[in-house]
């Protein structure tokens, strides 16, 4: 009796989570740019690697093997998101921008660029000639 | 069974996602589909283990994630500051963004 309540389980799960993976996997393809993409990631990286990790321990039952599957998603988890962090803020700093995005008309003006000059004034003075003549020229 | 079905849609899936790692437009495209890609095979090593009643795999699968991860961030450090050592001071990196301002400018 148990045995089957859990075979029903890990079974709902695994197809559950196979389902999500699919999904996941099917818009890496078929969205049509990278922010939407990273969507479809999250997708991969959060349920379906959820629901079939639960269900395979399920399937250990309380062994050894549970406690690593465990710890495999302790660390999914707390990797996948700061890895598509990474992607997202790499791919920002390199210019790329959603398309559509609009931009806020009542935000203060322009902070970013102000701040980067003064950074940039303030900074290189160590090492500075070349940077010099580049802004005075 | 079940684990035959997980193997199967899994090794589906990588070769979806192959798909958009060979085609995607821009670099951070395909570093989202690698991450993805090791994903799914941290979960094939692992149900591959169930699959031939070899739970040790899972040790592997923990190690593949971990490598998974650093490579992940490698890759972008990689491409951001061309170089893998030690990060370079902030005064060269405001170089080197000045610089690829400078480039895609005009």
């Amino acid at each position: 009796m148990m045995e089957m309540l859990i075979d029903i389980l890990s079974w709902a799960s695994f197809v559950g989570g196979a389902l999500f993976l699919f999904i996941g996997s099917l818009g890496m393809v078929r969205l049509g740019d990278f922010w939407a993409r990273l969507h479809a990631a999250s997708i991969v990286d959060s349920a379906g690697v959820g629901l079939i990790l639960f269900g395979m321990m399920l399937q250990a039952g309380l062994t050894l093997v549970t406690v690593k599957i465990a710890i495999i998603v302790l660390f999914l988890f707390i990797t996948g998101p700061t890895a598509s962090h990474a992607v997202a803020n790499a791919a920002f700093v390199s210019g790329s921008r959603p398309t559509d995005m609009v931009e806020d008309i009542t935000a203060p003006k322009a902070k970013p660029k102000v701040t980067k000059r003064k950074s940039r004034k303030t900074k290189p003075k160590a090492t500075t000639s070349s940077a010099k003549k580049k802004s005075g020229a | 069974m079940m684990f035959a079905f997980v193997t199967i849609v899994i090794l589906v899936c990588m070769g979806v996602v192959m798909v958009r790692l060979f085609s995607g437009p821009t670099l951070y495209d395909r570093v989202l589909a690698l991450n993805v890609f090791g994903t799914c095979t941290v979960l094939l090593i692992g149900s591959m283990g169930f699959l031939f009643a070899r739970p040790d795999f899972l040790d592997i699968a923990l190690l593949y994630a971990l490598i998974n991860f650093v490579g992940t961030i490698a890759v972008l450090k990689f491409f951001r500051y061309r170089r893998l050592g030690d990060a370079p001071h902030d005064a060269e990196i405001i170089m080197v963004q000045e610089n690829e301002e400078d480039r895609t400018a005009p």
